[in-house]
């Protein structure tokens, strides 16, 4: 199923007007009538800022606009159009076609998420298991019953989990999870890192609860610390080292 | 149990094991590996009850650390309720027997079967 369109068999305009160009290679892919994945593939101009999200959305107005793929803040705050990009999990607006050093780029649904059409995946295992370590503060006194209207932190209690509480749910750690690849049960990264954001949190009182929830066959001991979490969040989370601190309460290291 | 629990007392017989194996290495070392191994040599060992002790509480350590090391990996393999719950038994189930059947040479030789 390769194509090569080029622009210049396209009679609509472009915003783009480089004269550098790549090949862009997506994957087609429709689980309700095709067997395997296919790719096409688009020369595509660009200028040193263009992003691969830009790049695709340029092939949906020019070339191919049943070509799947789901974005909305294109600044790297909403946490949708993730896909690996040369082999690697990112996120397509925030990463940029002059940095990847290539001629050719590849872009392919995530790993370990059910694929919804082309490069959407379903997100559906992932919120699942984002909500089930109860990803809020917990507490009894609430200011709801009492006249309580802020719980004060010291700058060094909220250095404890700030980096975590930075996650944007993309997937990326999911996606590069070897244990997520095997185990189908297993919690993953991103929850694990959250799980540890709100156990760290001064102002929780659910750590006991959350520590059950995790402390399963498929929880938190499943981690091999691999640590390809922490290398694609494009947040600068580390989500290995959040599970290694968890493990620590766990081990009795931590309370 | 919980699987707190359960790696708890995985890391705990790694460490337990590294510590008697190495004595274990150490007191072969006090002879040729070949003597070592003769009849005689490997009957007095087991007659030596603080050693076959030592030898039965390695054998146990490192079949309780095996085993759920194998457990882990066939989880991880595949999921499913009744898979699951077989794979846990059946692990639980090998390690007895290998336990059993480790310790059957210890009694024997101490009971004068050999």
């Amino acid at each position: 199923m390769a194509q090569t369109p080029t622009l210049a068999e396209e009679s609509g305009s472009t915003p783009f007007s480089s004269s550098q160009s790549i090949t862009l290679r997506i994957a087609r892919y429709n689980p309700q009538h095709d067997s395997v994945k296919s790719f096409m593939e688009f020369q595509i101009p660009y200028e040193k800022w263009t992003t691969v999200l830009e790049a695709i959305l340029e092939v949906k107005k020019h070339f191919d606009h049943s070509v799947a793929v789901r974005y909305s803040c294109r600044q790297a705050t909403c946490g949708s159009c993730g896909m690996i990009i040369n082999g690697k999990p990112r996120l397509a607006c925030f990463t940029k076609i002059s940095e990847l050093n290539s001629n050719v780029i590849t872009v392919e649904p995530m790993n370990n998420f059910p694929i919804i059409r082309d490069l959407a995946v379903k997100f559906d295992r992932l919120f699942d298991t984002h909500h089930k370590i109860k990803p809020y503060l917990i507490r009894n006194d609430t200011e709801i019953t009492t006249n309580t209207k802020e719980f004060l932190q010291s700058p060094e209690e909220l250095e404890q989990y700030i980096q975590f509480s930075n996650c944007i749910k993309c997937g990326l750690c999911n996606s590069a999870c070897p244990t997520m690849a095997t185990d189908s049960s297993f919690v993953g990264p991103q929850a694990l890192a959250q799980a540890y954001r709100y156990v760290a949190d001064s102002r929780d009182k659910g750590k006991d609860n959350r520590l059950k929830i995790i402390d399963d066959s498929h929880g938190i001991w499943r981690c091999h610390f691999a640590g390809s979490c922490s290398q694609v969040c494009p947040k600068g989370v580390d989500p290995a080292m959040g599970i290694q601190l968890l493990r620590g309460y766990m081990l009795g290291f931590r309370s | 149990m919980r699987e707190s629990i359960i790696m708890k007392i995985h890391y705990g017989t790694a460490l337990a094991a590294i510590a008697l194996v190495a004595v274990h290495i150490l007191m072969r070392l006090t002879q040729g590996f070949a003597e070592s191994l003769e009849y005689d040599s490997v009957i007095a060992n087991y007659k030596f009850l603080p050693y076959a002790g030592m030898l039965e509480i390695i054998l146990i350590l490192l079949s309780i650390h095996g085993f759920n090391g194998l457990r882990v990996i066939l989880l991880e393999l595949k999921q499913g309720q009744r898979y699951e719950k077989a794979v846990s038994y059946g692990c639980v189930a090998a390690m007895i027997t290998l336990i059993a059947y480790g310790s059957r040479t210890i009694i024997m030789v101490n009971t004068g079967m050999t």
